[in-house]
């Protein structure tokens, strides 16, 4: 009976995201954009950033502008700290994206027609989850912070469950397999046999930089270069860890629920 | 506070037995190939008054075995089982060595000689863990590495004849990241945020013990207002790691409400870090000198948020501790007595709850703990998952103190300065420590003109969990989630 009152206390702390708009992402740093310039950067700058970027996530394009990846940023804020004339940090926490091509910035503009591709192929292939999904989780090798992130949907303040997000505790039940992790040598063959559990149609999502391409982890003995270049992903999340927004953002992404942004 | 001694192989055992006094602990042992032979390093850290010490004892392999050092110190057992694993030296004179952290196959070579680049070495497909007891009714549970919920992966075989759990078999080999060969690439700027990647959910302390190391290489002096600074996100860290172990208790024990609401205030505490700093893990906080700017927001908003914070939190910790139903579940559940704690080197919560009065911001201090005058928390002998969660509880709020009172001296000041510029050439070994949410942690690095040659760490995690089995004393299958829970472990630490 006391739980009960200490239950009621605090009224709703759920946030309104995504009917409303959340304004968390005010206070975090999601992710680096890169700032457009009319003038572009000499070579040596461009040869500076691209030495500074540990991961290797910023490159220059044919045209001698910057680009940056952030399917490979780990948001270490070097670049913005050296030079934050060409860089800065994005509060946007819808990252998640369909192709690991919008994942640069600035924006490259991919074909209407490879992008609808994707979509519509996706859209139908998720057509009978719209209304409540089930996801199982699979850690293939992370750091630990990714399984706080996705764990924290679950806490009244995200609590996906009242947008039929559940979570699944075997993979014959699951819709939407979301993996974690470099992808690991020790976890490909369980992360295989998982996959090959679920039933169709579902849905594989890669949740943060190290999932898409390895991060800061990546070249090593042990790992492959994201979870990406042995299964088919469908869903890429930036950021290390992404934030409890950006992976709902994904789910929502993955079943057509988002509110037609990116 | 460090010495170090060179011994050869054949006195390395006995030199180590020697060392080790009554408080004496074995607190890593590494192997370490360098192109001027084999290493073998055993870490012993002395709690002696009032402030303790560390002494590294080293030995040049030149076979491809020595005298296994677990013979006498049982705690030993797993880290021989590392070095077999990474190097393919051979602990001689004790169990069979069985993979825990690699697993390769005889026609691989070891992945961290230093003859092998970092290339994939080969696809890892190793049959499920041996079974250990056997006879009539008894039968097994696999139990990850995918596992229900949430977590991260770990392979578990819990052996049962029905409820009591017999035996419990442990591998940690799939989330082998190879995280110790990766920072020989990076230069150190880059090798700090490696490290806070190695447990990602310790990342201040790992970030800080890493620093600690190339500091105390230096001789660096750390400006005031950064130890503070790093005091106050470490002890955040704390906080919210003890909030996600109460999560899964409570979660475990069907206390909804109380779940929800330490939920809560975990997303809280990692909102307040992402105010100070734009990180909900206090990521790029923590730089070699110092931290790599002041609060990102007023100090007395924080302050405040905090007193309000802790308020709400002791209420339902207050209720939480009186609630029959939960404390039924943890008493009694998971025994680790102080012997077995002892002589697997446990640390951390998990040590302070079975008796072990050891806590390395008081008794190998650092930082700004010292200036603050923090005591650790009360040591509780019964060492079941109560005593922990209890050590946990008294941590928590203690934390709390230290965050309000570091956070105070910080104030508003917007001169303060916040990191002292570094030598530009740096060489040698050093070595650096703290006491991470789950325990000592220890880094040691050893480099060259700024080039890192070697990276050694020991995460709390590994010592806890190796552990773990012991604590299983007639435990049934649903004490499981709570003892495992007690430990509160980061696999990624543990698997490196």
């Amino acid at each position: 009976m006391p739980w009960l009152s200490r239950g009621l206390t605090n009224g709703v702390v759920t946030t309104r995201y995504p009917r409303r708009n959340d304004d968390y992402g005010k206070t975090f740093k999601a992710a680096v954009s890169v700032r457009v310039h009319e003038t572009k950067p000499d070579h040596d700058v461009i040869a500076n950033c691209i030495d500074l970027c540990p991961t290797g996530a910023i490159s220059s394009t044919d045209q001698g502008s910057l680009q940056l990846d952030r399917g490979s940023c780990i948001v270490c804020g070097f670049c913005v700290q050296s030079f934050p004339e060409f860089f800065e940090f994005s509060h946007l926490l819808e990252l998640a994206a369909s192709s690991k091509k919008q994942l640069m910035m600035p924006y490259i503009e991919e074909s209407a027609e490879n992008l609808q591709a994707i979509r519509s192929e996706l859209a139908e292939r998720v057509r009978s989850l719209k209304r409540s999904v089930h996801i199982r989780h699979i850690d293939a090798g992370s750091d630990g912070s990714e399984e706080w992130e996705i764990n924290a949907l679950l806490n009244p303040i995200y609590d996906v469950n009242r947008l039929g997000i559940y979570f699944s505790a075997s993979p014959r039940h699951a819709d939407i397999a979301l993996v974690s992790g470099v992808g690991t040598l020790g976890m490909q063959s369980a992360l295989e046999d998982t996959l090959e559990a679920m039933p169709e149609p579902k849905v594989v999502i890669a949740v943060g930089t190290d999932a898409i391409a390895g991060g800061l982890v990546h070249p090593s003995y042990s790992t492959y270069a994201g979870i990406g270049t042995s299964l088919p992903v469908d869903i890429w999340v930036p950021g290390s860890p992404p934030s409890p927004f950006t992976i709902l953002h994904a789910i929502l992404l993955a079943i057509g629920k988002d509110n037609g942004t990116r | 506070m460090i010495e170090f001694h060179n011994v050869s192989t054949a006195e390395f055992r006995e030199v180590v037995r020697d060392r080790m006094g009554s408080s004496s602990r074995l607190a890593a042992l590494w192997g370490f190939d360098s192109p001027g032979g084999f290493y073998l390093r055993a870490l012993l850290s002395h709690a002696n008054e009032p402030v303790g010490s560390y002494e590294l004892v080293t030995a040049l392999v030149h076979e491809i075995s020595y005298d296994a050092l677990s013979v006498l110190i049982p705690g030993a057992q797993w880290y021989e089982r590392v070095i077999y694993d990474l190097y393919g030296i051979r602990a001689e004179g004790n169990l069979p060595l069985k993979p825990l952290v690699f697993p390769r196959h005889s026609t691989d070579d070891p992945p961290m000689t230093h003859q092998v680049s970092s290339s994939v070495v080969s696809r890892i497909n190793v049959s499920s863990l041996q079974r250990k007891a056997v006879g009539e009714g008894v039968f097994t549970i696999p139990y990850g590495p995918v596992r229900s919920g949430v977590f991260e992966s770990i392979e578990y075989l819990v052996e049962t004849f029905g409820e009591d759990i017999s035996h419990l078999g442990v591998r940690v080999f799939h989330k082998h990241r190879g995280i110790e060969k990766r920072f020989e690439a990076l230069n150190l700027m880059e090798a700090v945020c490696l490290a806070e990647r190695v447990e990602g959910v310790a990342s201040v302390a790992h970030a800080t013990a890493f620093c600690h190391a190339i500091e105390n290489m230096t001789g660096t002096e750390v400006p005031e207002s950064a130890e503070l600074l790093r005091l106050v996100h470490a002890e955040l860290e704390r906080i919210a790691n003890h909030l996600d172990t109460f999560v899964r208790l409570t979660e475990g024990a069907g206390q909804a409400v109380a779940n929800a609401r330490f939920g809560i205030y975990k997303e809280e505490i990692l909102r307040m870090r992402a105010r100070l700093c734009g990180n909900r893990f206090g990521r790029g906080v923590v730089v070699i000198g110092g931290v790599s700017e002041g609060p990102q927001t007023n100090v007395d908003d924080i302050l405040s948020e905090l007193d309000s914070l802790e308020l709400e939190m002791n209420r339902d910790i207050d209720r939480l501790m009186r609630t029959p139903s939960f404390l039924d579940r943890l008493k009694g559940a998971g025994i680790l007595s102080r012997d077995l704690a002892r002589q697997q080197g446990v640390v951390g919560p998990v040590a302070r709850g079975s008796g072990i009065y050891e806590d390395q911001r008081s008794s190998k201090p650092y930082g700004a703990y010292a200036k603050l005058g923090f005591s650790p928390a009360s040591p509780r002998i019964e060492g079941d998952v109560l005593a922990r969660q209890q050590v946990r509880v008294e941590e928590l709020r203690t934390s709390i103190s230290l965050t309000r009172d570091a956070l105070i001296r910080i104030g508003n000041d917007k001169a303060s300065l916040w990191k002292s510029e570094s030598t530009e050439s740096i060489s040698g070994v050093s070595l650096g420590w703290v006491e991470a949410p789950q325990g000592e942690l220890v880094y040691m690095i050893e480099i060259e003109q700024n080039h890192i040659n070697k990276v050694s760490m020991r995460c709390p995690s590994f010592c806890n969990l190796s552990a773990l089995p012991l604590a299983f004393n007639g435990d049934i299958l649903t004490d499981f989630v709570f003892i495992e829970a007690s430990f509160s472990l980061i696999i990624s630490g543990v698997a490196g």
